[in-house]
């Protein structure tokens, strides 16, 4: 009963405080607000019209929503992995970085789930995926594992984060031996989500481009790119705005290990472009139309060439120790690496694999005006809540915000 | 297994309904409508009964007044010791889509935005079957042309089908004569089975489908050529509507050529056993081992 009431002290002390802020805060919750309502408008334009109101057509079914979903769960997934360094060599703020990385991976999550709902026809029938109300057909369907991946990685992480900041504001010492285990649990649940959800396109026999084994191995080397990138930014900020201390040690080390993963990503897109242009089959029109466009459609190559382009530049700025330990080039390098990866998974996976379609035609997809709108509110959904999660947990790990009973 | 997916959801029906104070007949009632049910294969005799007739006062409405009666909605399971298989002859085939809009006037397929279920593909002999340099978009008024040859490709109605494994909700599966079909009222458009199926058979409503009410084909079935809502995938059903009755599906039987061929793969006296034992057919995309139902050979 005690608990009780102190939750709620802890839920009503919460809401009290993503409440109150600077003008900053106020103006960067109301720009998300704003990007909201854009999507809000844009979303039930869709929802009355149809999915027509995107680029999306029979010959490319899946489109932007989709490969931001696919991105997201890689973000998702890679926050939380940062534990294992943190643990190896000792950081001090390791309960920080458990919490932030969980609480990147609880927004990513939502905003993934948010992408689902408005890419399907029928968003009202969700309830057709629950088992026991609806029919969730697994073990053959693999969005069907997507579901149990995601909303068991969601779960997990949410009554992790929620034990950690509750037993903090109680003013207690969490017990480790009741949540390490968990965290623990979540690394390789983390993996799976983007294992599994590499499975949903690997699985297709009728798309070659991603009909390839290294699909997975590739997921989960580029989130490991893109999602610590995300951190370091974050660490930053959290360092220059708070009484946050955090070690330049630890953000070199993350920048570090970052510059192996890059490498690997690379070496994994160098095997799979091999691979296609060797062989010279039929599959390779999904490549060349990647790279350099087929029968003079190129709407997608000047962006995946920036894709490139950055990853490359990103991975030298990271494996160089002088420019990963400078402030400018480092911040550079995260924002190129994220760049890189989120044109390679945002277009480069989904646009691609299915152009041509199954049956050779070639139509070529830019996202509609309606598309991006729509996106932009689910990206700006997701800010939010991340920036409101934030706001509470800061002043909890900083013992600024104490239940006093 | 419906058995007690439907107790199941009944028992969560009544927890559902007790907010609201609802008697056991009343949740019942909420149970059974279009709205809160199973998919269909799992639905009772007595359930589809009630759902069709719904279905049927919904749908006469969308045809013109004079048509109303004419309007029939049936559910029929498929008839013991039939599978249905097909055969297309290459070599007959002159492209010129006439299947393609008999199948359009028959299933009901939306004007606007245009639904086809059949696409035919103009490819150069020289190339033999090569989708990377086909043209679906070729002039129908230049058939045949020379140095070039035509391929109908609809749903393939494989045994191993990619499309009913993707299906997260189990909104499409495999009736017992073969046949694939879905059902709209369970599909949540997720457009998974459209990724998964090598045949690009598989069609989305991207808007409400436009059929002028004139038009409207009255011989409907469930799993068929009911008008669909938007936001649903669609595809060929061989015509359940009317091949269950013994009927030819609607493309054979316009085919001028006679290049389309159909009937029970169990009968050996069958059309298209015959085609399978006295001329050699072949499959799309064999290597993909999707086995399917629809094969194609060189009669002449």
């Amino acid at each position: 009963m005690t608990t009780a009431r102190t939750f709620f002290r802890f839920v009503a002390g919460s809401l009290r405080l993503i409440s109150r802020g600077n003008a900053l805060y106020y103006a960067w919750v109301a720009l998300l607000l704003v990007g909201m309502g854009i999507g809000g408008a844009a979303w039930w334009k869709q929802f009355h019209e149809g999915l027509i109101t995107t680029s999306m057509r029979d010959q490319m079914s899946w489109g932007f929503y989709i490969g931001n979903f696919t991105f997201l769960v890689g973000v998702a997934a890679a926050a939380v992995t940062l534990v294992v360094p943190a643990y190896i060599y000792q950081w001090k703020p390791i309960k920080e970085i458990v919490v932030f990385g969980e609480l990147l991976a609880i927004a990513s999550i939502v905003v993934c789930a948010l992408f689902v709902m408005v890419d399907i026809g029928h968003p009202e029938r969700f309830w057709h995926l629950i088992p026991g109300l609806g029919f969730l057909n697994v073990p053959s369907s693999l969005l069907g594992w997507d579901v149990i991946a995601l909303n068991s990685y969601l779960l997990l992480n949410f009554v992790i984060v929620t034990y950690l900041l509750f037993t903090l504001f109680r003013g207690k010492d969490p017990n480790k031996r009741l949540f390490m285990p968990l965290v623990w649990l979540s690394i390789p649940a983390a993996i799976g989500i983007h294992t599994v959800t590499a499975f949903l396109y690997n699985g297709l026999i009728a798309r070659p481009f991603w009909n390839s084994a290294i699909l997975a191995p590739r997921f989960i080397a580029s989130a490991f790119c893109s999602g610590p990138a995300v951190l370091i930014i974050l660490m930053q900020l959290l360092r220059r705005f708070t009484n946050f201390t955090i070690r330049n040690e630890a953000i070199w080390k993350i920048a570090e290990l970052m510059a192996y993963f890059m490498a690997f990503n690379l070496f994994l897109l160098g095997a799979e472009v091999f691979k296609e242009y060797y062989s010279d089959t039929h599959h390779l029109i999904h490549m060349e139309y990647m790279f350099t466009g087929v029968q003079g459609h190129t709407a997608i190559v000047p962006w995946m060439w920036t894709a490139v382009t950055c990853s490359i530049v990103a991975f030298l700025l990271f494996l160089l120790p002088k420019t990963r330990r400078h402030v400018l080039t480092l911040n550079l390098g995260c924002v190129l690496i994220f760049l890189g990866v989120y044109l390679e998974k945002g277009m480069g996976l989904v646009i691609p694999g299915m152009t041509p379609d199954t049956l050779g035609e070639i139509y070529e997809y830019v996202p509609s005006g309606n598309e991006l709108r729509l996106t932009l509110g689910v990206l700006c959904t997701g800010a939010l809540l991340f920036t409101l999660m934030v706001k509470v947990a800061t002043p909890i790990l900083l013992g600024e915000f104490r239940d006093r009973p | 297994m419906s058995q007690t997916a439907t107790t199941r959801r009944d028992f969560l029906c009544v927890v559902a309904g007790c907010a609201a104070a609802a008697t056991a007949a009343g949740c019942s009632d909420l149970t059974h409508t279009r709205w809160f049910r199973s998919r269909f294969i799992e639905l009772s005799p007595d359930q589809k009964e009630r759902i069709l007739a719904e279905l049927l006062e919904e749908n006469r409405k969308k045809f013109p007044p004079d048509k109303q009666d004419q309007v029939v909605l049936s559910g029929k399971d498929a008839l013991p010791g039939v599978e249905f298989g097909y055969a297309l002859d290459i070599s007959r085939c002159v492209g010129c889509r006439r299947c393609v809009y008999a199948c359009v006037d028959e299933n009901n397929q939306s004007r606007d935005p245009q639904i086809h279920w059949i696409r035919v593909l103009e490819m150069d002999k020289e190339r033999g079957i090569d989708f990377a340099h086909a043209n679906p978009y070729y002039d129908t008024d230049q058939v045949p042309r020379e140095d070039h040859f035509y391929l109908p490709v609809a749903c393939q109605q494989c045994r191993n089908a990619p499309c009913v494994k993707s299906c997260p909700v189990g909104a499409t599966w495999h009736e017992e004569d073969g046949i694939v079909v879905v059902d709209y009222d369970w599909c949540i458009g997720c457009r998974c089975c459209m990724a998964a199926c090598p045949y690009g058979a598989r069609h989305f409503n991207w808007a409400e489908p436009n059929v002028p009410a004139e038009d409207l084909n009255p011989n409907l079935h469930y799993l068929g050529n009911r008008p669909r809502p938007k936001g649903v995938v669609e595809k060929c059903t061989f015509c359940i509507q009317r091949t269950r009755n013994g009927r030819y599906p609607a493309c054979v039987e316009i085919c001028p050529v006679g290049a389309r061929k159909f009937g029970n793969l169990l009968d050996p006296n069958s059309e298209v056993r015959y085609v399978i034992e006295h001329k050699r057919v072949y499959v799309l995309k064999a290597e993909l081992n999707t086995r399917p139902r629809f094969y194609y050979f060189y009669g002449v």
